[in-house]
């Protein structure tokens, strides 16, 4: 009889325990899952930012812990398709891959894995492959670049003024990491916000060959001072130039985030593309069975662009003001970075430019990308295609 | 000879060379290590990343055996894994402390690339694939052989020379992806031809295709003339000599070998699973082999299994890393701990500890 009672109970009991696993499945969206794929891990200022976002996306969506699996440490090859794969594995709806190099391998599982969506960060390729289940994404970061720039031709006046320096000798210095696209359109963006207010600007710029190397990084920015440059800002990952900058009290313009911590006397601002409106958005997406866009290009508007605090140590007087006025003028579209009539090529205005947008083995050039006075980057597909050399901008080494 | 009055300067515990242990106590050793190792880390997980222990030795295993994909891609990668380590391994019996296996392979890889770039669609599929193996195997052959030549000749250090070879080859990768992707990135990407085919499942040929040299080479080793040439110029180049073993000779030959076999993993890895090159191609695993090879005693057969032991630790970690949701440190820290273990642990095949007899005065026996 006891026993008779007890197995009846423990039967409602599961009964009931079904009943409230049921009703929280029942919730919309408690088994959609996020799985993301990264290069490296948090000791990379690139991943980091990437990290952070997804945390941050996971808050704002309400995910749970069980609903986000990140792989870190993923290199650019065949990893990354047995990364793919492997998430797939764990019931992953949307997956997403942070560098440019994983491209190709995102896109095997995407052909392979019909039913996932896969997100890709920086990539060129979804326009032109035009899978449903394959896309990608970037920022119009020329244009937080172009404010970073800005400030820095504000301080070059500041010390114009003072006279530390004359006018011929505002020369700013940049350490990039490879000479390609991404980082050409961001030098270039950040020498035009420089020059729109300091006319005389110059600028060199030193290539380091790899994403993330502080050594080398911090002997490009001393070659860069050492050669006259009073002030210097980067496109590569490592603390390397703002270290050095604050080591030798050179003005510092930072990427990826700030680094007034370790700069407090040098560090005047910095731009990082902010990837959580994006994993917001394909979670959405994907939750609410809607496609994502092929190219998905985030802009000041979306949040995705952003400035830190301007240092007030080392900023000039009045560039909290200043930016606020360029950035609503970007916002509001009366102001183009790129536009032509701001900067020449060998002497000449530009009308024209063939831009290589589609990807293709010889990398031949198929776009027009001038039109209406203004070069349109990130209006093709999201990742940055401006490739010109323009004046006043001297390439010290043009091997990588 | 018990004595009341012995000084008591005898140290507490002293170190005795043992006899030749039993392999089934010096297994039971090596395995106690490991769980030894497991057991501490699963402590410093609690520790360290406030994890519960079981979860943590559940995930170190989940890693590798947590599903049919995860069992492939483990026996794929302790395959290339035991692919170079058969490479460094004839040269380390000869005492030739190669450690330039990762810019041999990789220098292996980057000619199968060449080959694919320029001459794929212009040939059949079959004929671009064995070009790819030759070009990785002589190149790769040459890479190694070039330290080889020096020491022989002017009895340069090999171990600085082969060790400097790997930054000639990764600067070499570098220019070549430089000239390849002309819009600057230096990425490749995954190329379309040159993939070798798959039977049954993706990783399988490859996979065969290591466990055969893994035979081959040990008959080599144990049973040709050359093998054992290998051996005596290890235990005594003088007594090599002696014999009238060209030492200069198999020190070149034993190079030209692990310079091929680096090529054949570069070919693999190329042909097999990346169809593309990076500088960072090979991953480490140039040095890695080294261990699998020591910790073998240089015997290929045993090698499978030490191979397999670290992929498992390495993919137990970046588990670890995905689940619980941290940085690679701490992960990479555990696959040190067991290594050290595991490592530590052959002191005690050779040696035992011995502690002082606890004669105190008026002490019964």
């Amino acid at each position: 009889m006891f026993k008779k009672i007890l197995s009846l109970c423990l039967a409602v009991l599961m009964v009931a325990a079904l009943a409230v696993s049921m009703a929280s499945c029942n919730k919309s969206d408690a088994d959609f899952k996020l799985g993301v794929i990264l290069l490296h891990s948090e000791t990379s200022t690139y991943d980091l930012n990437f990290i952070e976002a997804v945390n941050r996306a996971k808050e704002q969506l309400g995910l749970s812990d069980s609903q986000v699996i990140m792989m870190r440490d993923i290199p650019e090859s065949n990893a990354v398709y047995e990364a793919a794969a492997d998430l797939v594995d764990q019931g992953c709806d949307v997956i997403f891959a942070n560098s440019f190099g994983h491209e190709t391998y995102l896109l095997k599982a995407a052909k392979e894995f019909t039913d996932v969506e896969f997100c890709h960060a920086t990539g060129t390729m979804a326009h032109t492959e035009k899978l449903d289940n394959f896309h990608n994404a970037f920022a119009s970061i020329y244009e937080g670049r172009y404010l970073a720039g800005v400030a820095a031709g504000m301080k070059l006046n500041e010390m114009i003024e003072a006279g530390t320096i004359t006018a011929e000798e505002a020369k700013m210095g940049y350490v990039g990491a490879f000479t390609y696209a991404e980082v050409i359109s961001g030098y270039t963006s950040f020498y035009l916000g420089a020059k729109s207010v300091c006319p005389s600007v110059t600028m060199d710029v030193q290539f380091t060959g790899e994403w993330y190397d502080e050594i080398k990084e911090k002997d490009a920015a001393t070659a860069l001072i050492n050669n006259n440059c009073v002030l210097i800002s980067q496109h590569a990952d490592s603390m390397g130039a703002p270290s050095v900058c604050e080591e030798k009290n050179v003005p510092n313009v930072s990427y990826n985030g700030s680094t007034v911590a370790s700069c407090p006397n040098t560090f005047i601002v910095s731009s990082k593309i902010d990837w959580t409106p994006y994993f917001v958005y394909i979670c959405e997406q994907a939750m609410a069975g809607k496609a994502i866009a092929a190219d998905w290009t985030g802009t000041l508007a979306t949040g995705s662009v952003a400035l830190s605090d301007v240092n007030t140590q080392a900023a000039a007087a009045g560039t909290v003001e200043k930016l606020a006025e360029v950035k609503a003028a970007l916002q509001d579209g009366s102001l183009k970075v790129f536009n032509t009539a701001t900067f020449t090529k060998d002497g000449e205005t530009l009308t024209s430019y063939m831009a290589d947008v589609d990807t293709d083995e010889t990398f031949t050039p198929d776009t027009e990308a001038i039109k209406d006075g203004y070069f349109h980057e990130s209006e093709y597909r999201s990742a940055p295609y401006f490739d010109i050399q323009i004046d006043g901008i001297t390439l010290l080494n043009t091997k990588f | 000879m018990k004595t009341a009055n012995k000084p008591v300067s005898e140290p507490l515990v002293h170190v005795v060379k043992r006899d030749a242990l039993p392999l089934w106590k010096s297994l039971l050793i090596r395995v106690l290590a490991v769980v030894a190792a497991l057991l501490f880390c699963s402590l410093l997980s609690v520790l360290m990343i406030h994890a519960n222990p079981f979860e943590f030795i559940d995930t170190m295993f989940d890693g590798s055996f947590g599903s049919s994909r995860r069992l492939w891609k483990f026996a794929k990668d302790a395959a290339v894994l035991l692919c170079i380590s058969l490479a460094v391994t004839p040269a380390f019996r000869m005492r030739f402390w190669n450690i330039g296996a990762e810019g041999q392979t990789l220098i292996g890889a980057l000619s199968a690339v060449a080959v694919m770039i320029y001459l794929g669609n212009k040939v059949p599929n079959g004929v671009l694939l064995i070009l790819m193996f030759i070009a990785s195997v002589t190149v790769g052959a040459i890479w190694g052989c070039i330290p080889a030549i020096f020491k022989a000749k002017w009895q340069t250090n090999e171990t600085l020379f082969t060790l400097m070879m790997n930054y000639v080859a990764t600067g070499l990768v570098a220019y070549f992806l430089l000239l390849w992707t002309p819009s600057g990135s230096s990425v490749l990407g995954e190329l379309s031809v040159g993939h070798l085919p798959a039977i049954g499942h993706d990783y399988l040929l490859l996979i065969i295709a290591v466990l055969v040299l893994t035979v081959l080479l040990y008959i080599y080793l144990q049973y040709t003339k050359q093998g054992y040439e290998i051996s005596v110029v290890g235990e005594s180049e003088n007594t090599a000599r002696y014999i009238g073993i060209n030492v200069n000779k198999v020190i070149i030959r034993t190079m030209l070998l692990s310079g091929a076999l680096c090529g054949v993993a570069g070919f693999l890895i190329v042909g097999a699973l990346d169809h593309s090159i990076a500088t960072t191609t090979v991953g480490g695993m140039g040095f890695t082999a080294i261990m699998v090879s020591w910790m073998a005693k240089f015997n290929p057969l045993i090698m499978i299994g030490t191979s397999a032991f670290i992929t498992f630790l390495d993919q137990g970690a970046a588990q670890i890393t995905t689940n619980f949701d941290i940085d690679s440190a701490f992960p990479s820290m555990v696959v040190g701990i067991v290594l050290f273990f595991v490592i530590g642990c052959e002191f005690f095949i050779g040696y035992k500890p011995k502690f002082r007899q606890n004669i105190h005065k008026g002490g019964k026996a």
